[in-house]
């Protein structure tokens, strides 16, 4: 059962890289905003020759 | 790729020029094809094993088409083609649109392109081989092993390339996930595959017995968790709410639930050993975490159907949105099944069975499968500027492949249950009801003819998506470079860096909650390592010796024929098990067993205390024609271990490989010793092995059978015999239930 050290060592640098990842991202602001990120994905990004036909409406409900 | 233009408009506005890039389809259309052409291998070869358990004769009397040497080729063209290349198609589609900018490199996108497919290619061709590791889903050899983490590595450079070269600062969550996936995956795959090599395509395991099942299953089960799950998670993330056009339900449940999900999913590993010789504390760790994971898995789930509200009328007509819900739902059903399956009673009566056949294919072909028609289903139109070709056609795939899954998962359900029943039944006078294994075999073979079935049906369904997507290809005209325009990334908002980043977090109170769990848990592992420190963990046992050299080869065989695809050797200390098989295995068993061979399913019998229950004679007329010994055996031939030569060359090799890992061969056994009178220079080692290959050809001339000595079959004897028998005492112990193992089979260690 020894090699369990090296799995937490393993496991511990893995949560450790997601913690300093979570504080990085609580830092830049991440998380900040909960409300625009998931409409965002929704617009695709304009061709400069904007001749693709614009779809259906989008129906947005905002959840917090 | 990208050029500046000032845009009067927008690059006023925001105060930057806007950029033109184009995203890259190319790679996106690439990984695509790869993922629908080894789909349709890896379902094929599927079928093929499947077949085999119906018909053990089909395609049979050849090595490389065997099933236990197919069967590996099954998992992994399953989970590294198909489901490796799929998530690939959705990490380079769902990346560039959500950072902005087109992948970091075209050149690195193409080395991870043809590095993967080479890969995949060099398991076709060494599995069927017979070169294997046979830890599950990590069975190649070393050197496939450092290609895989250097191609791995390729991926992971032009992930953060782009994410570093992103226009739009957020991240969004689908991102999180690619980035758990890669760190992840990296770690599980160096870990486990630390193994000393003895030739180019031959290696032990670093570890031994506990210790290699404890990392070979803390690997498998994150193998499951992040390369089947988060990626996965991270497309449903963008693609669901993309084809319904609605904004995920909840994106702040979806950053909780990416957080807790990475964390709780690295400790459940042990669900896999439970009630075998690993010590009941990391046991009870597994359980408890894998109980756990059922609240982050469901709120994913959750978040993806509810994410579906008011649109599920677009469900009835739209292919992507019907293969997503049922991905969706089965991940679902899956992700409870799970932490049931993981509780020891519950386990105790599934593990081994075909039901955790039909619970991993719910995850495959409904969850993985599902997902990534629905990916295509959305890309392939996209890409090629036009409809799908027919929606009728989208449809008979959604019938054929949910059908087929029903009728896949449902009889293996029904049979593993009825099987695992069946061999815990005794009858009145004590005894086992079904003393023979094989009357619970012949009780459910037409479970496995319906499951074939099913599997039919799924691969039918997936080529009419390939005639559909070749039409919908002909219809469109390919957009290999989509040309787009965005600012790029914008300076960091100041109200941000003021306070301090636990102000910050002071205002999130589930991110806070989160961070105090973690900081708890941390101080739980802390806890138990002293625990861990005790070394009474793995008592030894005196009498447990070394294998003989041809043991080894005989244990090299029985790994390369893939044996361990149907046969356990770990005899659970459960009173049904004890009586069926002998003692209970015990942890100091297994120290000298580089890698180790505990199994996950018993399609045969357990082989832990095989050794010396039958005459040499047995063994030679079961393996050439297993219906010979047992009339009704599914079990295939092995006609070519009676002709080939056992390849002894590397005998030297393989005692000074084990005795490096810790095996205390003698000094100098492995040294040729001058030999007088012109006989051979030969070790000590290789005159061990001929000396026992002899004896055992003798014998078996005693009973009737001629072979030449330096036949594979003498050196698969030789270790079957072996097996389990250190701890036997007399031979009459073999069918005593040891006293301390009570009826129900708990707290015998």
């Amino acid at each position: 059962m020894r090699v369990i050290f090296l799995l937490i060592a393993a496991g511990g640098m893995v949560a450790a890289g997601f913690l300093a990842a979570f504080a990085w991202a609580v830092r830049s602001g991440q998380f900040d905003d909960t409300a625009t990120p998931p409409l965002r994905i929704l617009f695709d990004d304009a061709p400069p020759s904007s001749s693709i036909p614009a779809k259906g409406p989008v129906h947005v409900h905002f959840r917090r | 790729m990208s050029t500046s233009v000032a845009d009067p408009q927008i690059g006023s506005r925001a105060g930057r020029a806007v950029e033109t890039f184009a995203y890259d389809n190319a790679i996106v259309r690439q990984f695509a094809v790869a993922t629908l052409a080894w789909g349709v291998i890896a379902f094929l070869v599927g079928l093929v094993v499947a077949l085999k358990l119906v018909f053990p004769d089909f395609l049979g009397g050849f090595g490389p088409l065997s099933y236990g040497r197919l069967r590996p080729l099954h998992t992994n063209a399953a989970i590294f083609a198909f489901a490796g290349n799929a998530i690939f198609v959705g990490v380079y589609y769902s990346l560039q649109r959500l950072c902005k900018a087109r992948m970091f490199s075209d050149r690195l996108s193409a080395v991870h392109f043809w590095g993967w497919q080479f890969v995949i290619v060099l398991a076709a061709l060494t599995l069927p081989l017979g070169f294997t590791t046979s830890k599950e889903y990590a069975e190649l050899e070393w050197p496939i092993d450092i290609l895989i983490t250097l191609v791995w590595l390729t991926f992971g450079a032009n992930l953060l390339g782009t994410i570093a070269r992103r226009r739009e600062r957020h991240l969004y969550v689908a991102i999180w996930f690619y980035l758990a996936t890669f760190i992840t995956v990296a770690v599980l795959h160096v870990v486990n595959s630390l193994e000393l090599p003895v030739s180019l395509l031959k290696s032990y395991s670093m570890y031994a017995g506990v210790q290699d099942a404890l990392v070979q299953w803390w690997y498998g089960h994150n193998a499951v968790a992040f390369f089947l799950t988060t990626p996965f998670l991270g497309i449903m993330y963008y693609f669901i709410p993309k084809a319904a056009n609605r904004p995920v339900f909840s994106y702040r449940l979806s950053i909780v639930h990416f957080w807790s999900l990475i964390f709780l999913y690295i400790w459940a590993g042990p669900h896999h050993l439970l009630y075998t010789a690993l010590p009941n504390w990391a046991q009870s760790l597994g359980t408890v975490f894998s109980i756990m994971l059922i609240a982050p898995s469901w709120g994913g789930m959750v978040n993806g159907l509810l994410t579906l509200r008011g649109a599920w009328d677009r469900v009835r007509e739209d292919p992507v949105l019907k293969f997503m819900v049922v991905g969706v739902t089965a991940y679902g059903m899956a992700t409870f099944e799970g932490p049931m399956l993981s509780i020891k009673s519950v386990n105790a009566l599934t593990h081994y069975t075909d039901y955790i056949i039909a619970h991993v294919h719910l995850g495959a072909l409904a969850w993985n499968g599902g997902l990534t028609f629905a990916m295509l289903y959305y890309i392939v139109p996209r890409v090629y500027g036009t409809t799908l070709h027919s929606r009728r056609l989208a449809d008979v795939h959604f019938w054929l492949a949910t059908l087929g899954i029903l009728l896949y998962a449902i009889p293996l359900y029904v049979g593993g249950i009825m099987q695992s029943l069946m061999w815990r039944e005794f009858a009145a006078d004590g005894t086992l009801r079904y003393a023979n294994f094989l009357e619970t075999v012949v009780r459910i073979v037409p479970m496995y003819a319906l499951r074939a079935v099913g599997g039919t049906l799924f691969m039918v369904g997936a080529l009419v998506c390939i005639y559909n997507f070749y039409r919908t290809a002909r219809q469109g005209a390919f957009v290999a470079d989509e040309v787009v325009s965005a600012p790029p990334m914008a300076p960091l908002s100041v109200h941000t860096g003021a306070g301090g980043w636990h102000r910050a977090l002071e205002s999130r109170p589930a991110q806070f909650a989160f961070f105090t769990f973690v900081a708890v848990l941390i101080g739980g592992v802390v806890e138990f390592l002293p625990t861990a420190l005790v070394r009474a963990n793995v008592p030894t046992i005196a009498s447990v010796k070394p294998y003989t050299p041809l043991e080894i080869e005989g244990r090299d065989l029985y790994i390369r024929e893939g044996c361990v695809g149907c046969h356990s050797q770990m005899v659970r200390p459960i009173r049904a098990e004890t009586e069926r098989y002998g003692d209970y295995s015990k942890a100091g068993e297994f120290v000298y067993d580089h890698p180790f061979l505990w199994g996950s399913k018993r399609t045969g019998p357990d082989l832990h205390r095989v050794g010396s229950k039958y005459p040499d004679s047995w063994h030679y007329l079961h393996m050439r024609q297993p219906s010979a010994t047992s009339p009704g055996s599914i079990m295939p031939g092995y006609p070519w271990l009676y002709e080939q030569q056992l390849d002894t060359s590397h005998v030297e090799g393989k005692v000074i490989t084990l005795r490096r890992l810790g095996v205390p061969y003698p000094l100098a056994y492995e040294k040729p010793m001058l030999r007088e009178l012109g006989l051979p220079v030969m070790s000590a080692a290789r005159l061990d092995l001929d000396n026992q290959a002899a004896r055992i050809a003798a014998g078996l001339l005693q009973a009737g059978m001629k072979v030449e000595p330096d036949r594979e079959i003498v050196a698969l004897i030789a270790y079957l015999q072996r097996l389990g028998t250190d701890i036997k005492t007399s031979p009459a112990a073999v069918h005593t239930i040891p006293a301390a193992v009570p009826a129900g089979g708990r707290g015998a260690r």
